[in-house]
């Protein structure tokens, strides 16, 4: 079988007994990035083909004197480009980063990069994260590797296109109010958005501080788990990295039951709005559930309805703040000709931005301003206690929730362009466990009858990945949807 | 309907220190008022004594130590800077002479 094929679990299983090597690893996927690129356009950098061989090369060399290897030694990764790599350019998919270098590492990357795997490059996303569907990249669209005419999902769709094409075995992405779990789903692959402090968001360009986080994006669970292990941890830089104790997680996708758990049915997730091919594979996913060993209780989460405005207006009120750093002073993009400095901020920022970056940090300042900030933002932030209170209460009598990830399987590219509206409503399933910082998993459960993939969304309590995991897990081999896989057409 | 005047959106993209030209004010007009219009279903709400969530961190946050570490050189700081001059990073001028 092509090495490019491979689970992260598999590869890594055949580097570590000595079967292939790193160079072997890099050559492979060169040529498959080479074939496959072009069509689907997973990714805004690369790293140069020199560079790569001489990075596995130095891992083979290595391997001698090292006498073991790490987990993610030689693994090809996919880093979604608003995630700052020290010396290669991260770009946020905005033209006000077009040419930025960082100086640093985010701490995942310091993490990574101690287990030295290959970094293949940086993975497309919407500007600054703002998007369902990578259209808002300054850089184009990426493609669902499944039917090119159809969006990837967002915001972190090049690192989902990535995974799905086999243009990396593995990749990181950043989930804010869904753009981890959506375009798993839409791609056919596994997202993981882990707990809210769960991995460490220092370097990690801000969108929404209270709601951003770094997580997988693979091919199966166990890949996750795999993955997460080396993302998670305290963290000193980032001030709401949490101080606990992290489990191996790739304990947790061991057991094929998940007996004596109870799994919650929330109702508002399954009304008005729903595609019925969507909910008819939930359903059946949810049989699978109560197959393997799951007690099924359905409950209710009341003010689940109000969760997309009240992320709308936390996430743009948050955004607006935190991109006022770029107004062209000490790094990105500088307007040309200005001849005073408040002219010089409106320029650039007004040349910089794209139009849903510019449309959310107007829509945050209103929300903000003198006048509105009590009806709106004030609002906002009780209704997300609210929020939170129904999952604390549904969590006292069940251990995970499931849920559509999405309504719909994946549109086609433009379809939602003109209307940001339309495109806000399809975050209704992924944003409420945003705002109450619970652990989400996105899993495949299926296909639509055009042959586009169906996720299912997994969520649990706050800490509680390893149960999230050890559900997707044991629903993941009861089911095998894996096991079909995309043909990228020329 | 939520209406957001023209001279409002002029007001806000000041805030936001963003030039909108006309089609752009036009454009952000209608769809900000069809946004503002979706989310005042929130004042339906009744909220009161809900404390507010500002963060979901599990924790208070906390200060890292306060020990010398290595930082960036000025040269690492200046390598991205638009414009930039002996040591100091470039802008327009602020005042007149």
């Amino acid at each position: 079988m092509a090495l490019f094929k491979l689970t992260l679990k598999e590869l890594q299983d055949k580097f570590t007994s000595g079967e292939i090597t790193a160079g072997e690893i890099a050559r492979a996927y060169l040529l498959r990035i080479s074939q496959v690129e072009p069509k689907i356009k997973s990714y805004i950098s690369l790293t140069s083909r020199e560079d790569l061989l001489v990075n596995a090369q130095a891992i083979d060399d290595g391997l001698k004197a090292w006498r073991k290897t790490e987990p993610l030694m030689g693994m090809p990764l996919g880093i979604k480009d608003n995630i700052c790599t020290k010396g290669m350019r991260t770009t946020c998919g905005s033209r006000m980063l077009e040419h930025f270098v960082p100086p640093y590492d985010a701490t995942v990357m310091t993490k990574f990069k101690a287990q030295k795997p290959l970094i293949l490059g940086k993975t497309n996303l919407d500007e600054f994260a703002m998007g369902s569907s990578t259209e808002h990249s300054a850089f184009g669209p990426s493609r669902n590797p499944w039917n090119q005419q159809h969006i990837p999902g967002g915001s972190s769709g090049g690192s989902a296109a990535a995974v799905a094409a086999d243009e990396c075995v593995a990749a990181v992405g950043s989930d804010t109010g869904g753009s981890i779990r959506q375009p798993a789903a839409c791609c056919g692959v596994v997202g993981l958005k882990p707990t809210y402090g769960r991995v460490s968001r220092f370097g990690l360009v801000a969108f929404a501080s209270s709601l951003d986080q770094i997580g997988p994006i693979t091919k199966t669970v166990t890949d996750a788990a795999i993955m997460l292990n080396a993302l998670v941890g305290h963290d000193p830089l980032d001030s709401t990295s949490a101080k606990r104790d992290f489990p191996d997680f790739t304990k947790s996708a061991k057991k094929k039951d998940i007996k004596k758990l109870v799994v919650g049915v929330p109702q508002e997730y399954f009304a008005e709005g729903l595609d019925p091919e969507v909910a008819e594979k939930i359903q059946d996913a949810i049989q699978v559930l109560e197959g393997i060993g799951g007690k099924i209780q359905e409950v209710t989460l009341p003010s689940t309805e109000r969760a997309i405005a009240t992320y709308y207006l936390i996430a743009t009120a948050e955004a607006s703040s935190n991109l006022a750093r770029y107004d062209g002073v000490k790094y990105g993009f500088r307007a040309k000709e200005s001849k005073e400095l408040a002219e010089m901020y409106h320029s650039t920022r007004s040349q910089g931005f794209g139009p849903e970056v510019k449309r959310r940090i107007m829509l945050g300042t209103y929300a903000l301003s003198a006048g509105y900030y009590e009806a709106y933002y004030a609002k906002a932030q009780a209704v997300r206690t609210m929020i939170q209170r129904d999952f604390d209460a549904v969590f006292q009598e069940v251990d995970f929730l499931v849920s559509p990830v999405m309504p719909t399987p994946a549109f086609r590219l433009g379809e939602r362009l003109e209307d940001p509206l339309q495109m806000y409503l399809s975050d209704i399933y992924t944003i409420p466990a945003s705002l109450a910082g619970l652990p989400a998993i996105s899993i495949p459960c299926g296909f639509s009858s055009k042959g586009l993939p169906i996720g299912l969304q997994l969520t649990g309590r706050p800490f509680e990945e390893n149960i999230v995991l050890r559900a997707a897990y044991a629903y993941e081999q009861a089911t095998n949807w894996r096991s079909k896989r995309p043909v990228i057409r020329s | 309907m939520a209406r957001i005047s023209h001279k409002e959106v002029e007001h806000v993209a000041k805030l936001a220190r963003l030039d909108l030209t006309e089609p752009e004010k036009t454009l952000f007009g209608g769809q900000l008022s069809q946004i503002l219009t979706f989310v005042e279903q929130l004042q339906e709400v009744g909220t009161e004594g809900i404390p507010l969530t500002a963060s979901v961190a599990d924790q208070e946050s906390f200060l890292r130590e306060d020990l010398p570490r290595e930082g960036l050189t000025q040269d690492q700081a200046l390598a991205n800077a638009p414009e930039e001059s002996e040591g100091f990073f470039v802008v327009p001028k602020i005042i007149e002479k």
